[in-house]
């Protein structure tokens, strides 16, 4: 089988209605990150625009997750600068003051891997905890809102008293996802949101996310679904041992140029 | 029940339930004090700062290896001498530690080391992705403490703290040496006194008991409590 036929997840090719205003949102230079002497990533860089849905995809250990991390310091860069709307940190001047990190994580939401919604909290208490202890909104407006998106991401409004632990891994998710929209955030970063889910859980999540993909939210995905990052993303970054190796629209997907990229594209349909 | 604890016990219920009340009072007020150099020692334990993680090592080693009663008369006496030092190189009045703080003071400094220990084994059965969501969604330290590993960490830690508790409560036995009138003290007095020594031995064990019994409905119903949101898994 060839990188060409990638089978597609079972959603209709939607248009990929990107609101492009041009003006770009977030921008990564350099970023550099080592452990020790082991360097993860040596110097990688992304441009994202009002809109775009950049997929970041790469063989395990490629630096993808490490570098989502870094951009909200879940890990902390060694070197290269972050410009969100024009307000630039360098990150060679080490972690930034705590009042400078804690608006640039408020602006970034972060969907993991493990969904790690709190295990102590309702699903309510999670969606509205960061919207009232770190944006400081009343609790009437956070109720408000956290019944805003779990309408949004598709739960029953009963679900909003359970405990996480009560909830399927795609539930979970879900929840996860109406988290971090709580925040109003100007991009969500994904880390991998559908690897830890049973296969037949990973569609009602996808789905979410191509609702926001539609409706022009800024994100950046690190993913292993292929057909999913072909179908929603404007670009994709094909990261090699800290790398970028390829880079481009989504038609990277089905024409690589770089024969690693190639590689990696029919290996996964081994 | 007033006329009995006046007049009933052969004369010494009032003696025996000042004996209580002191008894009572010094594990608490030691409870608090160990409770919190256990969160401070813990936090010290799993700092990446040797500057701190060496004297919080330090502390529990020493503190855990030598025996209680042992250091009550280390710690007691110790302090006066220093004192004693202080003020005499100050040209001040002599100062006599108060048995009652000191009990406080010792007790409370013998149990931080093990609830450190408590603590610390518990931060860490917390899941790390709980913080990092934490800190993701721009929570600060102290928010992250509060409002996320406190509650969680209070879930391993129960069973452990429950039991030095009972362990603690049971040493304030020990500080009878130093000269406070607590429970122990107040029986013993009473049993000389009557000649039934027994009886009154007895007695103490039976007030002991029912301070256990009451503290372990209440760990029961802290246990409920921090379990909130834990799926049981079925046995």
């Amino acid at each position: 089988m060839t990188a060409t036929a990638l089978p597609l997840t079972t959603f209709e090719q939607a248009p990929k209605a990107h609101a492009h205003t041009g003006a770009t949102k977030l921008s990564v230079e350099g970023l550099h990150k080592h452990y020790g002497e082991h360097q993860v990533l040596k110097g990688v860089s992304l441009q994202a625009r009002k809109g775009d849905v950049i997929s970041l995809i790469g063989a395990s250990g490629s630096g993808k997750s490490t570098f989502l991390r870094c951009i909200n310091f879940l890990e902390k860069p060694n070197a290269g600068s972050i410009t969100l709307d024009g307000q630039t940190l360098d990150l060679s001047k080490g972690t930034p003051p705590a009042a400078q990190l804690q608006n640039l994580r408020t602006r970034l939401a972060m969907v993991f891997q493990h969904f790690n919604l709190w295990s102590h909290l309702t699903v309510l208490e999670n969606i509205c905890l960061a919207p009232r202890k770190v944006l400081g909104i009343s609790a009437g407006e956070a109720e408000a809102r956290a019944r805003k998106y779990l309408d949004k991401v598709g739960l029953p409004a009963r679900a909003a008293d359970q405990y996480p632990a009560f909830l399927s891994g795609g539930q979970q998710q879900r929840v996860a996802i109406a988290r971090a929209l709580a925040m109003e955030p100007e991009i969500i970063l994904f880390d991998e949101p559908t690897s830890a889910l049973d296969p037949e859980l990973v569609g009602e999540v996808l789905k979410v996310i191509q609702t926001l993909a539609e409706e022009g939210r800024t994100m950046l995905m690190v993913t292993h679904e292929m057909g999913f990052a072909r179908q929603v993303s404007s670009q994709v970054l094909f990261l090699h041992q800290g790398l970028v190796e390829e880079s481009g629209s989504a038609e990277i997907l089905d024409r690589p140029q770089s024969e690693r990229l190639r590689q990696f594209l029919s290996n996964r349909l081994k | 029940m007033h006329d009995f604890l006046t007049s009933g016990l052969q004369g010494f219920g009032p003696l025996l339930a000042q004996g209580t009340w002191m008894t009572v009072k010094l594990a608490l007020l030691s409870l608090a004090l160990s409770l919190a150099l256990g969160l401070i020692g813990a936090s010290a334990k799993l700092s990446r700062s040797r500057l701190l993680r060496l004297p919080a090592t330090l502390y529990t080693t020493l503190i855990r290896s030598v025996p209680d009663l042992v250091l009550i008369l280390l710690i007691f006496y110790s302090m006066q001498i220093w004192l004693n030092d202080l003020t005499e190189a100050l040209g001040w009045d002599y100062v006599e530690i108060d048995p009652f703080g000191a009990g406080v003071i010792t007790l409370g400094f013998i149990y931080g080391a093990y609830f450190t220990e408590n603590f610390r084994g518990a931060i860490l059965s917390v899941p790390v992705g709980q913080l990092e969501a934490a800190t993701a969604y721009g929570l600060s330290r102290a928010q992250r403490f509060r409002l996320v590993l406190f509650p969680q960490l209070m879930r391993f830690a129960l069973p452990g703290l429950g039991n030095n508790w009972l362990v603690l409560l049971k040493s304030t036995a020990l500080v009878s040496i130093i000269g406070l009138a607590d429970l122990v003290k107040a029986a013993q007095n009473a049993g000389k006194s009557t000649n039934d020594v027994l009886f009154f031995l007895c007695l103490a064990g039976l007030v002991y008991l029912a301070i256990t019994t009451l503290s372990n409905r209440l760990l029961k119903h802290l246990e409920r409590r921090y379990n909130i949101g834990i799926k049981e898994l079925a046995r």
